[in-house]
């Protein structure tokens, strides 16, 4: 089952369209990224999805159901601009939100109080937010957003404002609450994340769509049949590759990129080289997700992508 | 609704918690009774210390008699008038009044030399004791005797009565509902005024912070805009329950202790002054304790659980109207300052209400201007209030209530459109014009 599927969402507002039929869908149990350079849309599609907004057209469906607004309860969002009461105690606000979530104040009380314990936070309760650092605040706010267990995380930003042991503990949270069969979206531009993260990801630009899909099928789609030989000895390269880049490692030690024409597979490029250098290391030199996001909101994508585009 | 009242319980329960409340609430009761008592102690003290001023007076006419009371000694000189100037400049008294020689039919020429400026009162006062002279002078020329002239200054005091439909007599007094009226126009006045810049406050904080995202994520910003107004409602309601009974209480405290004092002096003062065998002060004497028993008589008549409930309704009526207001306007800006330009606009009908009432309600409260300042929704909460003592048909007060309701309804759909896309917009340049366009826009 997916855990979402958005079919041609389109919200106009007076002056611009913010999303032009957009369709994505994110299948149960994965970790979706919602890619896009700032302003593409994002923040709107995940507005609509929270039903703060509504869309003009298009329809959503939520594990199966139409979007409605009982769903709030299986929906949690950590919006990408933080905030909590800044005067209200750690413990009363969490108790209050937990509560807006729809749970009874025995639940709420009981799962608050096994997330402090995992956050190592159990003493905060009657601290004022105020009184907190940023990064204690975002740890307080990661809880108010995943305590309720809901069975879809929606992440704006997860990592901003956190230093690397805590974005490492969040890193940790967000993998176990997958495990415990929870459907996570991450809108970010951080691509490190995406690239150790993400199963799935969508790229929006200009209010559109321009790439959806497993993140492996993605990279795979985009590879532009480049690789990269560490060698002892120059050679020449035959008419049927060319030269991308080299640069000395060490000693005699060469890193060579070459690209292939197209239909030459991997072994026949191994085969060619053996017979004309000392190859020490050989591998496919795949796209990272940075490369694909920059060529694609550039436009300036090459044959794959065009291609792409009319598939879509 | 089960999240409008979680919304309810937090705004309640984050604000009664707060220190500052609790200080408002004790301290506000203590205060007023404080200020009542001190005013009350320190006309005592006037009416104690206040001795009859000296007037210096030089009549060269020789036609005034001026007789001591209870404000003027007068004392008179008989020396030319730079002379007496200059005896006048050497004392601490009141005032020199000069009298030149000169024709009752002409009286012109008359003058008052005073070292600082006197109240108009006083001037007013010896103006009068030397009009009702030239009066008396003139009716003796035209051979009055002085015993029809005693009889052509009665003393009369208007009985008020007002007739009921059924034509029941009903007295009134005209006084007591002023002060009514003044007092619970007063109240409405400030009580809105108050709690809905708490309203737009606590909207603006919200936002600020940042936490109105997260919240919207779990409810409808209407939702949202309604358990805040009601919230915030519920706190004023209870400060204002505890600041009665605690008014009450201090205040027959303070008014008990004065109180009691207070007629036992103006036994002493009588005692004093019948022993003057004055008949004309005994009649005055006499008039004025009739004159206490009336007034509570009166204040018995008045039909208090009716005002009551009129009270309470335009109490909230008139929050929650101008509370959705304040809700949209704290919702379209990103900070306080932002707010004045927006706030302004949406304090002028209640400020027009307040100087209404001063202006027409109390002075006319039948009038034109009363009947439509007491039914327009935006003016009736401060107007009605102020006029009901006087007494309103009950078409008018029905046809008032009506048009608050819609009123509110009215004012709480459009904050409503505004505040959901209000809410999130930070760093806009906020006009009118984009109000009516978030307004406009769907969902």
């Amino acid at each position: 089952m997916n855990a979402l599927e958005a079919r041609n969402v389109t919200k106009q507002y007076a002056t611009h369209k913010a999303l032009d039929s957009v369709s994505i869908t994110i299948p149960e149990k994965t970790i979706y990224g919602l890619l896009g350079p700032n302003g593409a849309g994002k923040t709107t599609l995940i507005r609509i999805i929270n039903q703060i907004i509504s869309s003009e057209e298009g329809t959503i469906e939520i594990f199966g159901e139409p979007l409605q607004e009982k769903h709030v309860g299986i929906i949690g969002y950590l919006p990408e601009e933080r905030g909590l009461y800044k005067k209200m105690k750690v413990g009363d606000q969490l108790m209050y939100l937990a509560q807006l979530k729809g749970l009874s104040r025995k639940e709420a009380l009981a799962r608050i109080k096994v997330w402090l314990e995992k956050f190592e936070i159990k003493d905060w309760w009657n601290k004022k937010v105020e009184d907190l650092s940023k990064g204690m605040a975002q740890k307080v706010q990661f809880i108010s957003t995943v305590m309720h267990e809901p069975r879809l995380i929606i992440l704006d930003e997860p990592f901003s404002g956190f230093d690397p042991v805590n974005a490492q503990l969040i890193t940790e949270k967000i993998l176990e609450l997958k495990e415990n069969g929870s459907t996570i979206i991450f809108s970010t531009h951080r691509m490190e994340t995406v690239e150790s993260l993400c199963d799935h990801i969508a790229l929006i630009n200009k209010s559109k769509k321009i790439l959806e899909g497993p993140k492996k099928q993605v990279k795979a789609q985009y590879k532009s049949n480049t690789f990269i030989v560490e060698h002892k000895g120059p050679f020449t390269l035959p008419n049927r590759y060319e030269l991308v880049g080299q640069n000395v490692i060490e000693d005699e030690l060469i890193s060579t990129t070459i690209k292939a024409q197209d239909g030459i597979k991997g072994n026949e490029v191994i085969r060619d080289l053996i017979d004309l250098t000392e190859v020490h290391t050989f591998q496919e030199k795949l796209p990272t997700m940075a490369d694909i996001f920059i060529s694609l909101v550039k436009g300036e994508g090459d044959e794959a992508l065009k291609k792409h585009l009319l598939e879509v | 609704m089960n999240k409008v009242w979680l919304i309810i319980q937090r705004e309640f329960l984050n604000r009664v918690q707060k220190k500052s409340f609790l200080i408002a609430t004790i301290l506000v009761p203590l205060i007023i009774p404080a200020i009542i008592g001190g005013l009350v102690y320190v006309a005592i003290k006037e009416s104690e210390s206040a001795k009859a001023e000296t007037v210096h007076v030089l009549d060269e006419s020789k036609l005034f008699k001026f007789e001591n009371n209870k404000k003027f000694n007068f004392v008179a000189v008989d020396m030319p008038l730079e002379q007496a100037k200059k005896a006048y400049n050497e004392t601490k008294d009141l005032a020199l009044l000069y009298v030149p020689a000169i024709d009752i039919n002409k009286p012109d020429g008359i003058a008052i030399y005073t070292k600082e400026n006197p109240s108009i009162e006083k001037v007013g006062e010896l103006e009068s004791i030397l009009a009702g002279q030239i009066h008396d002078f003139k009716l003796k020329e035209y051979n009055i005797d002085e015993a029809i002239l005693k009889t052509l200054r009665p003393k009369v005091n208007l009985k008020q009565f007002n007739l009921t439909d059924k034509g029941e007599e009903k007295s009134s007094s005209s006084g007591l509902l002023y002060g009514l009226g003044f007092a619970l126009g007063i109240l409405i006045y400030m009580f809105v005024l108050i709690y809905g810049i708490q309203i737009m406050q606590g909207v603006i904080d919200e936002k600020t912070s940042k936490i109105v995202e997260v919240i919207v994520s779990s409810v409808k910003p209407f939702q949202l805009m309604l358990g805040k107004i009601l919230g915030i409602a519920s706190v004023g309601l209870l400060q204002f329950i505890i600041w009665i009974v605690l008014i009450t209480v201090l205040s027959s405290v303070t008014m008990g202790y004065f109180g009691a004092k207070m007629p036992q002096q103006q036994a002493m003062e009588q005692m004093n002054k019948s022993f003057s065998s004055d008949p004309e002060v005994k009649e005055a004497m006499n008039q004025q304790n009739g004159k206490v028993g009336e007034f509570l008589a009166n204040a018995s008549e008045i039909p208090f659980a009716k005002i009551a409930f009129v009270f309470v309704f335009y109490f909230l009526g008139g929050y929650l109207l101008y509370g959705a207001l304040f809700a949209a306007v704290g919702s379209a800006v990103d900070s306080q300052q932002e707010a004045q330009q927006f706030q302004f606009p949406v304090t002028i009908p209640l400020l027009i209400g307040y100087l209404g009432l001063f202006m027409f309600i109390l002075r006319d409260p039948h009038g034109p201007i009363s009947f439509w300042l007491s039914v327009i929704p935006f003016t009736s909460p401060v107007a009605m209030v102020g006029r009901i003592a006087f007494g309103v048909p009950d078409w008018q007060l029905a046809l008032s209530m009506v048009l608050l309701i819609g009123g509110f309804l009215l004012t709480t759909w459009i904050a409503g459109r505004i505040y959901r896309v209000g809410i999130l917009m930070t760093g806009t340049k906020v006009s009118y014009k984009v109000l009516a366009k978030w307004f406009m826009q769907k969902g």
